[in-house]
């Protein structure tokens, strides 16, 4: 079972039950302090384990983030404000990969993507 | 419901599309590879909720010197619970959001009330920590297999896996 946001990567993947939050990436058992929609996700995620009848099985929650939908514009956004500033991003992190590479490191961090 | 009834809608972040066109303006000339897998496999529990051991599994990694330097499973116990996890290294939206409250992402809280209650069996004693990894591979042979060993040594049931 998958607790999670971004719906495209882990439909892509495939799991075997999921339960779909619709928030930024951070937050898939719901809002920072917000006990009672914290509880409610995994309530709602464990009841999978009993309605689900074949793989990929998909739930989104009733849940939403804001009644704002401004949060969906600003991940790994690629705009005039930030170009030059990725690709200098991108020079480092190679040069860094490359020195972790050398030094035996077989294990790379993810990029950050904000 | 069926899977088909909650398809991808207009309104949800088309995550793959931005990461991809993101290395791209980072100087990266081939795109990210997201794991994908022809079948999925799925088995039925073999016991009702009530009667289940639940794990959590996290993709942040514990908050300490080690965690922080060193991206490989950990096993913690749930209690004392942490207060914080270290999730720096990760691609969350840390523009929108924070990671402050462990209970947005990694839901031990959650199953000890849910046990409490009698909606689950039980919590696993402890929790796991997963790498994320460009290898799949390593998630493949190592990290998942190691997983599903310390799940069976807890006699789990049932596996909540939270990615950030």
């Amino acid at each position: 079972m998958v607790v999670g946001s971004a719906m495209d990567i882990v439909k892509h993947c495939g799991v075997a039950r999921y339960c779909y939050s619709d928030f930024p990436l951070g937050n898939p058992c719901g809002k920072p302090g917000n006990k009672v929609m914290q509880l409610a996700i995994i309530k709602q995620a464990l009841g999978l384990f009993e309605s689900a009848e074949a793989p990929n099985y998909t739930e989104r929650t009733a849940h939403s983030w804001s009644e704002d939908d401004s949060w969906r514009e600003g991940y790994a956004k690629v705009d005039d404000s930030n170009r030059e500033e990725l690709r200098l991003r991108g020079e480092a992190r190679r040069a860094e990969q490359a020195a972790n590479k050398a030094a035996g490191c077989s294990r790379s961090a993810m990029i950050a993507e904000s | 419901m069926a899977a088909s009834d909650t398809p991808f809608i207009a309104n949800d972040i088309p995550y793959m599309e931005r990461t991809r066109k993101f290395y791209r303006a980072q100087g990266y000339e081939s795109d990210y590879v997201w794991a994908h897998f022809p079948t999925t496999p799925f088995i039925q529990p073999s016991k009702p909720l009530q009667e289940s051991r639940v794990v959590a599994i996290t993709t942040s990694m514990p908050d300490t010197e080690l965690g922080r330097s060193n991206r490989t499973v950990y096993s913690n116990p749930i209690k004392p619970q942490p207060q914080s996890m270290y999730t720096e290294e990760l691609s969350w939206d840390k523009k929108a959001t924070h990671t402050n409250d462990i209970a947005s992402f990694l839901p031990l809280e959650q199953l000890k009330a849910l046990a409490t209650e009698g909606f689950i069996g039980s919590v696993s004693p402890r929790f796991h920590c997963l790498p994320t990894e460009f290898s799949q591979k390593n998630t493949l042979e190592k990290d998942a297999p190691e997983i599903l060993t310390r799940c069976q040594e807890d006699k789990v049931d049932l596996a909540i896996l939270v990615p950030l």
